[in-house]
């Protein structure tokens, strides 16, 4: 968790799930979250789409399937990362080897703990949307510093990010020690405030 | 705490910050791996709620926890509290339960604080006109250490709630309509404000209801302008202040509504005279029907499909047709007392049907220790449900209580998400009415029926 990885440039080939509303309940189901470390939880990741009840893999699911080996960009439906707060989802996605996630909309809590993570999600108008859902396997070249997202036509595309976070994922610096830089002004603030505990 | 600049977010400072046992023992780990202190053990509210056993009369040594990395978790969680001073809600502690109820029955939950917890029903506490939402681990982490969260100014949504609602319809009913209108991306980038007639009139416990489910909606968080019912509600409260300082707080309090010139980023109109006891027939709490409407047929939408075919529900017919294995009455959402109340007030001198299973969670032990005083555990057992200690229980079955595959829960939590419950399990989200009366009638019920 201290140790953010400065992340400009993913060029990767997609892989699709083009369900809507893929919740945090789906990316990693509550009963592997009782770890203590961060670590190990891809192997869970999707578990029970990914994994039939007697644990051999489900043929039709996208990430089983071979051609989705090595692929780092998921592109999938709308309202991505729905429901929990748990940052084992953007764990369990990172430790798969899954860098950047595409949609039209991507929820809050995910997004925001997708970014502390290294994790880009990147959203996109539908136009583009569909086109990428209807062509999974495309390689796609994304430019953190530019927010830029470019189609195998050469066809580039922006998306939008926070520019506090940005400089954060590019220069791989981690938001505590920016909040740490802060003790002085927190200090005065707590001795000015109108309530005490 | 400073504000935000087009290059930076705000520095928004932490009034309360509450811990469980899940989404804490990384951020402690980032805290050894610093060597940094918690900045304010004394506004640090620990618990554990999510592995922890229901099973009654069991004794704290020897309480059948889940899993083994849930018993380490769990000790984990108990060490990391000693370790750097925060004050635990153990297992022996009359005040522990779930995270979210437990808040507000402290007093600890005040308006205008700001409350984070990793765990994305906080928008609870914004029932007091508090700005209260979930956060990640590494978020935790940053509040343990410091008492800030980095955050950007959200936009706003006002909700209207128009009219009163009808007998046999509650807050629940209330806010699935809420997220059945607006969609489950309908707050998503929002803070909730809802006000209006219905919310005017409704207690601190069925507001807490409605301000649970705003992550439903996607919304950062919910609130609801603080007035007599939220002060009269704190006062005497271990956490809330006193003497002259009660006074003090009190006069800041009754600032804190929204100026009348207000201007909202988007607004929204609810009817509340005209609805129905609500339940949900899919996989997420937007696909939500009245309990006597049929189910929407958008079988030419591969994700509705995809829903039904998880919960084997067919379009075209009302649920009430549809067999019930399950009940669990409990959750953050649904588990205080006027909660069981109201499902006690069904179930009172009846007989669940044969074959349902009937699980009522109680959301702390002092709710429990109430219930039980006004004989509300008599009713429940009699009926044929079993009372448990409190906790998160079959909302996620984190601590074991899972239905097996394939059943079907009508279930007072908040997420019918696929597998939420258990893997397989199919979930219908209602009321504690609805829970009740589909528990006596062993199918989907109106609760109406037997008011």
């Amino acid at each position: 968790m201290s140790d953010v990885q400065a992340i400009k440039h993913i060029k990767s080939r997609t892989v699709v799930m083009a369900t809507r509303d893929i919740d945090t309940d789906q990316i990693l189901p509550a009963r592997f979250l009782t770890a203590t470390s961060r670590d190990g939880f891809g192997k869970h990741l999707f578990h029970d789409l990914r994994f039939r009840e007697d644990g051999s893999a489900q043929a039709n699911f996208p990430l089983n399937d071979p051609a989705a080996v090595d692929c780092q960009v998921l592109v999938a439906g709308n309202n991505f990362g729905c429901g929990s707060s748990r940052e084992h989802a953007p764990w369990a996605l990172l430790d798969f080897g899954i860098k950047a996630v595409i949609s039209t909309e991507i929820a809050d809590i995910f997004r925001n703990n997708s970014l502390k993570n290294g994790l880009l999600p990147i959203v996109v108008d539908d136009e583009t949307h569909q086109w990428l859902l209807q062509n999974p396997g495309v390689s796609v070249d994304i430019d953190v510093a530019a927010s830029t997202l470019t189609l195998p036509n050469g066809q580039s595309v922006d998306f939008p990010i926070d520019e506090f976070a940005r400089y954060c994922l590019i220069e791989g610096i981690d938001q505590l020690g920016y909040l740490q830089q802060q003790f002085g002004k927190i200090d005065s603030f707590e001795e000015k405030r109108s309530w005490t505990p | 705490m400073a504000p935000e600049t087009q290059e930076t977010p705000a520095v928004l400072y932490i009034d309360l910050h509450l811990i469980h046992e899940v989404t804490t023992p990384q951020a402690f780990t980032l805290l050894r791996e610093r060597d940094l202190p918690v900045r304010r053990p004394d506004q640090t509210l620990a618990t554990m709620d999510h592995s922890t056993p229901t099973i009654p009369g069991a004794s704290f040594k020897d309480l059948a926890i889940v899993s083994e990395s849930a018993a380490n978790q769990i000790s984990q969680m108990q060490r990391n509290c000693v370790d750097f001073g925060i004050d635990l809600l153990d297992f022996d502690s009359v005040d522990r339960g779930i995270v979210h109820v437990i808040g507000p029955e402290v007093g600890a939950t005040q308006p205008g604080k700001t409350i984070v917890c990793g765990d994305s029903h906080t928008s609870t506490h914004g029932a007091f006109g508090a700005l209260a939402f979930g956060i990640g681990t590494t978020a935790v982490g940053h509040v343990l250490a410091t008492q800030c969260l980095l955050q950007r100014r959200p936009k706003t949504l006002a909700i209207n709630i128009e009219g009163r609602l009808p007998v046999g319809v509650c807050s629940k009913d209330l806010i699935l309509a809420i997220i059945g209108q607006i969609g489950v991306n309908g707050g998503t980038g929002h803070v909730i404000e809802y006000r209006g007639d219905a919310i005017s009139a409704m207690d601190m416990e069925a507001r807490m209801t409605i301000c649970n489910m705003s992550i439903e909606a996607g919304a950062r968080a919910g609130m609801i302008a603080p007035e007599d019912h939220t002060i009269n509600y704190l006062q005497g409260r271990p956490w809330a202040p006193s003497g002259a300082d009660w006074d003090l707080a009190v006069g800041r309090w009754r600032k804190l509504t929204s100026d009348d010139e207000a201007v909202f980023d988007k607004t929204v109109t609810i009817d509340a005279a005209n609805l129905q006891p609500m339940v949900t027939f899919g996989t997420n709490p937007g696909m939500v029907i009245g309990i006597n409407d049929p189910v929407p047929d958008g079988s030419d939408d591969p994700s509705f499909r995809k829903a039904l075919d998880y919960m084997q529900i067919s379009p075209g017919q009302p649920l009430t047709e549809t067999s019930v294995d399950v009940v669990f009455i409990g959750s953050c959402t649904n588990s205080r007392l006027s909660d069981l109340q109201q499902a006690a007030d069904i179930l009172e001198g009846r007989q669940i049907a044969k074959g349902v299973r009937m699980l009522v969670v109680p959301g702390s032990q002092q709710v429990k220790k109430q219930a039980e005083s006004i004989g509300l555990d008599k009713i429940f057992v009699g009926a044929g449900a079993e009372w448990r200690e409190s906790g998160c229980s079959m909302c996620l079955g984190m601590n074991g209580d899972t239905p097996d595959s394939g059943l079907l829960s009508v279930s007072t939590s908040n997420r019918n998400f696929e597998g939420r419950q258990g893997v397989g399990v199919r979930t219908v989200l209602a009321s504690p009415m609805t829970a009740a009366a589909s528990a006596l009638s062993g199918k989907v019920a109106d609760p109406r029926e037997y008011i």
